[in-house]
């Protein structure tokens, strides 16, 4: 673990992107400390740019600070992208695994179900799931986690069908293990590191997902977030470009960090980059 | 003394360093020979040796990260290639020299056909015309003795056999008429029979193109064919060098007496065969038969009415080329695969169609150990819960199991500090031996060997022999033992069956089939086996390879 930490770290990559994931984290949790009014209050006068009185980066057009927005709404953000994109991996991992493992026609029904969503337009799908539930953080994260599970799933049934073959899951089953024991000790630690990466991807999509579903007016009206901010503001950006463009430029920032993350991650886990060892 | 033939390689003072934190740090020290044309020099070594790093510097193929050729000059004909830019290097390569490697389905690319792949070696080595081209592929296919050149140059490489493939590759190798060619271990992926086609097709074209040959092994029975001169590397150095006659007749290093010590030799009369007492049969398969249906609706049939009977004690072989349904027939007796019709009866129950609840512990008495030592073991797992996850599941508690472990580790010759570490901090043969720990720790009556030796080195082979030897004598166990080789089988076993096409051809004492074979079939397999001038004494002068023994066909 120490080992693959220090391999994380050296990719510069990996470095970066964990010091502004990091420093996203914890503008999300001080933000009540640094904006204790609520980002909803008016605290100035509308249309005031970015370094004015009080204002490090400006107002709305009803004189909120867009500053707080940023840092309340990076709470939500971070939020829904990582619990959807746990719930997404919860249940595309187990589908996936039982479909790779079991075969036949539990695999054929799964796939069957699971094509389902894979032929309606990810985001359509999300839109609509929204706007059948009642807009609220549940809902966006389900909608999220709904839309997100069929390609984990689809990832891990790869990989479970080509272990499951390997001679040490044979060996396992001819020593009496459980069908469960084999599937979480022999296969699945061994699918982890393509799991990882494409997890880690998956809080960057849920967030730009969230962004996108609050700029369309569909996120928790009582919730502050990026995306909503960028939404109120976007017909007045030719006026007021730092309404939109600095929500814009933490989104970014954010789903850049998670990727770069994500790329090193992989890059850590590839036992084929590691450096020359006893390869002779 | 005829006059010297042309110089076609030669690599002097050669010192190649490992960067970075190795085991040592010289891979390959001051190594120096030279390759004529029309002589084929085998290199011989175990793995880890450094003989294809020689090979690598060569033809310049040296990584570039992690390792520097840090003393000594190689030639191509009267080239140097360690100071060549990359672009004359580039073109040397195809040119002066060819390479053929191990693993001929990797080499190719699959998604080309085998013809495209030659046609591009000429594109961009030539300024012939597409038809003029298309002439030399298949002229260079019948070369290589592929039957019916024109449509194999039209196949993919996954529509041909193993064998086929390597042809393939030697036929790209040679497509520039190179003055050498370098054989990078090109049989050890092959079974017998086509190994020994290969390596007839390889002397061949030496003989009939006049190329000097460099040869990678780590098998001296394929030396004893092959060879005109060898040199035998240990630890990057080499220890022996000289005429095939002098290092095989009257090696002087200790090194190359253990090598060829370690090829198994072909047990061929009764003596010293012990007779088993006939007890009754443990395992009894009884008319067995397997299809398989491959996607273009074609069924082959891996098993076709087999029967056999291995009793308690008893170590039975099971010698076949890749395809005889040999390996089907151990996943049938483990139960990895059910049979379509037929029954495998153990300890008097027939277990087919049971399901593995019913089965209970019989299940657990038939362990098997598996061919390939970096597959077997979970990489993520330590070695200690890899052995004792079996007895646990079983009921045994963990620290029972734990000690179980511990001592079947000594047993198969590996430190009890062992268990605490992955399978990745191990060599091949030391996989296999855990391997061996881990069947054994469910404490089985019957252990299924499927084809457990045939990745390791022929060293390595001996010693891991030897200790199913031991562990057989020990525990009483009875072995299924599935390999291609006969040498191994007659060394080990006390009956062999020889499998062809799904059925069993032969059956009988190992010395018997051997030393007396009934068969056209086993004749075959019997004369393809590599090295069999060591086996009856002292090396004649020269090479005594066995031309046109054998016909090429590989299906």
């Amino acid at each position: 673990m120490r080992a693959l930490f220090s391999r994380f770290i050296r990719t510069r990559g990996g470095a970066i992107g964990l010091l502004i994931f990091l420093a996203v984290i914890v503008m999300a949790v001080s933000a009540p400390w640094i904006f204790p009014i609520s980002p909803w209050e008016i605290t100035g006068a509308p249309f005031e740019p970015p370094l004015s009185e009080h204002l490090l980066l400006g107002s709305d057009m009803l004189g909120r600070d867009i500053a707080a927005g940023i840092a309340h709404g990076a709470y939500a953000s971070l939020l829904i992208g990582v619990v959807s994109a746990a719930v997404a991996l919860a249940f595309g991992i187990t589908l996936g695994a039982i479909s790779g493992y079991a075969g036949g026609w539990i695999d054929q029904t799964l796939m069957g179900f699971l094509e389902l969503f894979q032929t309606i337009p990810s985001f359509v799908l999300a839109v609509v799931l929204v706007a059948i539930f009642n807009p609220s953080i549940v809902a966006i994260v389900s909608a999220i986690a709904i839309v997100s599970w069929p390609p984990i799933a689809r990832l891990v049934r790869a990989e479970v069908l080509s272990v499951r073959s390997r001679e040490y899951v044979q060996a396992a089953w001819l020593t009496g293990r459980s069908n469960a024991a084999i599937v979480f000790k022999e296969i699945l630690p061994n699918t982890l590191s393509p799991i990882v990466v494409s997890g880690s991807m998956l809080v960057a999509t849920a967030i730009l997902l969230e962004s996108a579903l609050s700029f369309l007016g569909l996120g928790d009206p009582n919730v502050m977030s990026w995306g909503y901010i960028i939404g109120a503001s976007r017909t007045v950006m030719r006026q007021a470009w730092w309404m939109s463009v600095f929500p814009g430029l933490a989104i970014v920032l954010t789903v850049l960090a998670i990727n770069l993350i994500g790329e090193a991650l992989n890059d850590a886990l590839n036992p084929h980059l590691r450096p020359v060892e006893e390869a002779i | 003394m005829k006059a010297q033939p042309r110089r076609v390689a030669c690599v002097r003072d050669l010192s190649i360093e490992i960067l970075g934190h190795a085991s040592r740090r010289l891979a390959v020290n001051s190594v120096s020979f030279d390759v004529h044309a029309g002589e084929t020099v085998c290199i011989v070594g175990e793995s880890g040796s450094g003989k294809s790093m020689i090979a690598h510097a060569l033809i310049g193929l040296l990584p570039t990260h992690g390792i520097r050729l840090c003393a000594g000059q190689v030639f191509l004909g009267d080239t140097e290639v360690t100071a060549l830019p990359e672009e004359s290097l580039r073109r040397l390569r195809g040119s002066a020299v060819g390479m053929i490697f191990q693993e001929p389905m990797t080499a190719l690319n699959p998604l080309m056909t085998v013809g495209q792949q030659i046609d591009e070696v000429f594109r961009a080595h030539t300024s012939l015309r597409q038809a003029e081209r298309a002439a030399r592929v298949v002229e260079l296919l019948a070369d290589v003795q592929i039957p019916d050149p024109a449509r194999a140059a039209s196949a993919y490489p996954f529509q041909i056999s193993g064998g086929q493939r390597q042809r393939v590759m030697i036929a790209m190798a040679l497509a520039l008429e190179p003055r050498l060619l370098i054989a990078d271990e090109p049989t050890t992926a092959l079974d017998v029979t086509t190994q020994a086609q290969i390596l007839t097709l390889i002397h061949q074209l030496q003989q009939s193109r006049g190329i000097g040959v460099l040869f990678i092994t780590h098998d001296f029975g394929v030396v004893a064919d092959i060879a005109d001169r060898v040199l035998v590397m240990q630890q990057g150095r080499c220890v022996e060098a000289g005429s095939v006659s002098s290092v095989l007749g009257s090696p002087s290093h200790v090194y190359t007496r253990k090598l060829i010590a370690a090829v198994p030799v072909m047990c061929t009369s009764p003596e010293g065969a012990v007779p088993v007492p006939q007890v009754k049969p443990l395992l009894q398969v009884d008319a067995l038969c397997k299809r398989f249906t491959s996607r273009g609706g074609r069924t082959t049939a891996a098993l076709d009415n087999v029967s056999l009977c291995v009793d308690s004690g008893e170590t039975v072989g099971v010698v076949g080329e890749s395809g005889s349904g040999k390996s089907t027939l151990g996943k049938v007796v483990v139960g990895l695969l059910q049979p379509d019709s037929g029954s495998v009866t153990f300890d008097h129950l027939n277990t087919v169609g049971l399901s593995r609840k019913r089965l209970g512990p019989i299940r657990q008495q038939i362990q098997m150990v598996f061919q390939d030592p970096y597959a077997s073991l979970n990489p993520r797992h330590r070695v200690g819960d890899i052995i004792a996850a079996g007895p646990m599941s079983a009921g045994l508690g963990r620290d029972a199991a734990f000690d179980r472990a511990e001592k079947l580790v000594r047993i198969v010759g590996l430190p009890g500090s062992c268990l605490s570490r992955f399978p990745h901090q191990f060599s091949g043969g030391q996989r296999q031996r855990l391997s061996i720990a881990r069947a054994l720790a469910m404490q089985p009556r019957l252990l299924v060997a499927d084809e457990a030796v045939s990745a390791l080195d022929v060293s390595v082979q001996a010693q891991v022999l030897a200790l199913l030897r031991e562990v057989r004598q020990e525990f009483g166990l009875s072995m299924l033992f599935i390999t291609h080789d006969l040498r191994v089988a007659s060394s080990l076993c006390d009956r062999i069956v020889v499998m062809h096409a799904g059925r069993i051809v032969e059956q009988g004492p190992a010395w018997s089939v051997c030393g007396a074979p009934r068969e056209q079939y086993t004749r075959k397999l019997i004369a393809s086996v590599p090295g069999q001038s060591l086996e009856t004494g002292p090396l004649a002068a020269g090479n005594t390879f066995p031309t046109g023994t054998l016909n090429a066909h590989d299906n």
